[in-house]
């Protein structure tokens, strides 16, 4: 057998397939077993765009990042990073990686893993001093760059890895819950990070189940369930709708079953949430809800937001 | 640097920060100085008469007790061996650590080469250092030198490079502790199974005598083993046993003949086959 989708390095000038896409899949499966982890995955991400791939736990989120990584075989579909098949290893000399088990030598220095990433991505060593010193200010690690990596806390490791990621600056940024481990502040600061990586033209495909995030920084989202696309397109696309809150009382459990003609809805007791209305149509839940004897005290439209539509579009395939 | 050099530093990078080497630097310094004073004291053995022995007999005991010692220094050394490469791979890709660095353009046959060359290195350099140092300190306290002194340290660096190619070769699938749990009892199985081998011999019985031939074959280490007692071993004591026949041959910790060639390049082809299987076992391993 050979090995592991680690394909010959065939020559490919500089330059060469620039108007393909950073990532593109077709009906890309991958089976452990009986278990199906991913199926048929089809998929474009576009250049310099941000890409959220979002999903519960064990959609398939990681085993899709590391069957385009080359980590993992397929079973069968297709699949191209920045134009050349997956598995080519001189793409991954344009490519950054922050894994969702993110782990770094823990008796080197955060200085010497970031060197050890660049001698194997491979760089310049002219350019490693400059590299390093700028991933360790763009994560916040200026001060313990000297200090071994075993003493550093999990965000601090999660932070070397983000810079590791980003060495070289990569065309395409693989990051695999980039989050997980870190503080608000963090969680802000990487939220930078991905809008300054797309500002200077790199694709980032965010692997996150932190729906706010994504809403904050993707320009285009897919969402994964049990191994399949249940939906995707752009941030705009795919949050059209409206969603309705109703703080009411006076309804009985039937009365609200009822209400469900108007969608997919939240019921907290006194407030209702209808996930995907048509403003157009709130006049007519409220006469609604007045004439099975409710009492309505606010109707407050607002965006649908992106943990709304997610939600939904769970439930859509749970019923499917 | 190439990526499969790059792992080899690393390998033996690891180890010195982690202090492996500094605790077997101490601890050999601790077993040759208290084995040089012990092998002194044979020198100062007198016989019933009050009479010292002669130098023959003080090369013959010095030679014996050398066997023994060395015995335990190669057994250390193969286990140590087995036991840091059980997890060399299966460690990492566990805890995460080779996901960022396979993501690069580093092949897995790099990976698993480089961790090799590294590893082969500190087990090479070892057994010729704590090796050359002992035969020093034994030199120094009898005057005894056995009459293949390199051959001796490189038998004794075979044996601990073949356990750790075959814990490697497990570390590709199973978990640390299990691929460096078989290794042991696989390199303890083959040492017996070589004793088996020289009572079929002493018996002259083929079938106990195959035992010996297939466990050589499918685990070279007492098979080096061998060959590291022969380096040993004073000509004098060779021609005794010689003179026995077939008694004489069925001595786990004696030899009357040097590996045959045939059984050393089997060596060379083992090496190869084990590093060419771990480099598919791990190249086809999905992580």
């Amino acid at each position: 057998m050979a090995e592991l989708a680690e394909k010959t390095e065939a020559a490919s000038p500089p330059g060469e397939a620039a108007g393909t896409p950073a990532v593109k899949t077709v009906e890309l499966t991958k089976r452990f077993g009986h278990t199906v982890a991913l199926a048929g995955l089809s998929m474009t991400v576009p250049r310099g765009e941000v890409f959220g791939f979002l999903g519960p736990n064990g959609a398939g989120k990681t085993t899709a990042v590391k069957l385009l990584l080359g980590l993992l075989k397929p079973t069968s579909g297709q699949g191209s990073l920045l134009g050349r098949p997956i598995g080519d290893l001189r793409t991954r000399r344009r490519i950054g990686y922050l894994p969702e088990l993110f782990r770094y030598q823990a008796w080197l220095s955060a200085a010497e893993v970031l060197a050890l990433h660049c001698e194997l991505a491979p760089l310049p060593r002219s350019s490693w001093k400059d590299e390093i010193k700028t991933a360790l200010e763009t994560v916040g690690l200026t001060d313990r760059v000297n200090d071994r990596v075993g003493t550093f806390s999990k965000g601090m490791q999660q932070r070397l890895g983000l810079g590791a990621a980003l060495l070289g600056e990569p065309e395409l940024v693989f990051l695999d819950e980039p989050t997980s481990a870190l503080d608000p502040v963090g969680r802000h600061d990487v939220r930078e990070i991905i809008r300054g990586l797309a500002s200077r033209g790199s694709a980032v495909f965010l692997n996150s189940h932190l729906l706010s995030e994504v809403e904050q920084v993707c320009d285009r989202v897919a969402v994964v369930d049990h191994g399949r696309v249940i939906a995707s397109g752009t941030m705009d696309e795919l949050l059209g709708g409206t969603a309705v809150r109703v703080r009411v009382s006076g309804l009985t459990q039937a009365d609200k079953n009822r209400l469900s003609q108007y969608g997919r809805i939240d019921d907290e007791g006194d407030q209702i949430t209808f996930a995907n209305l048509d403003a157009e149509r709130v006049p007519e839940l409220v006469a609604t809800i007045v004439s099975m004897g409710g009492r309505v005290y606010e109707v407050a439209p607002r965006h649908q937001t992106l943990e709304d539509r997610f939600l939904q579009l769970l439930e859509d395939e749970e019923k499917a | 640097m190439p990526p499969v050099l790059v792992m080899a530093r690393l390998t033996v990078q690891e180890s010195s920060r982690r202090r492996l080497l500094l605790a077997l630097l101490i601890l050999t310094l601790i077993v040759v100085g208290v084995s040089a004073w012990g092998f002194n004291k044979i020198t100062t053995v007198t016989r019933s008469d009050g009479t010292p022995l002669p130098p023959e007999q003080i090369s013959l005991i010095t030679s014996q007790l050398l066997i023994v010692v060395t015995f335990m220094f190669s057994g250390v050394l193969a286990l140590s061996a087995a036991v840091v490469a059980g997890p060399l791979i299966s460690g990492e890709v566990e805890s995460g650590l080779l996901l960022a660095m396979l993501a690069r353009p580093v092949r897995r046959s790099e990976v698993v080469i480089g961790k090799w060359l590294g590893l082969a290195a500190l087990v090479t350099l070892y057994a010729a250092g704590a090796g050359g140092l002992e035969l020093a300190a034994v030199d120094w306290a009898t005057g005894y030198l056995p009459p293949h002194p390199v051959e001796l340290l490189a038998f004794v660096a075979a044996d601990g490079l073949v356990l750790l190619s075959l814990g490697m070769l497990l570390s590709t699938r199973l978990s640390g502790i299990t691929a460096g749990v078989i290794a042991l009892v696989a390199w303890l199985m083959a040492w017996i199974a070589g004793v088996v081998g020289d009572i079929g011999t002493g018996l002259q019985n083929q079938a106990l005598e195959n035992v010996g031939v297939v466990s050589h074959l499918l685990l070279p280490a007492d098979g080096l083993w061998r060959g590291a007692i022969y380096a040993m071993e004073p000509d004098t004591l060779i021609a005794a046993m010689r003179a026995l026949g077939t008694a004489g041959r069925a001595n786990p910790f004696a030899a009357i003949e040097p590996p045959p060639t045939e059984f050393l390049v089997w060596v060379v082809f083992w090496f190869a086959a084990v590093l060419t299987l771990s480099v598919w076992s791990f190249g086809t391993r999905e992580i």
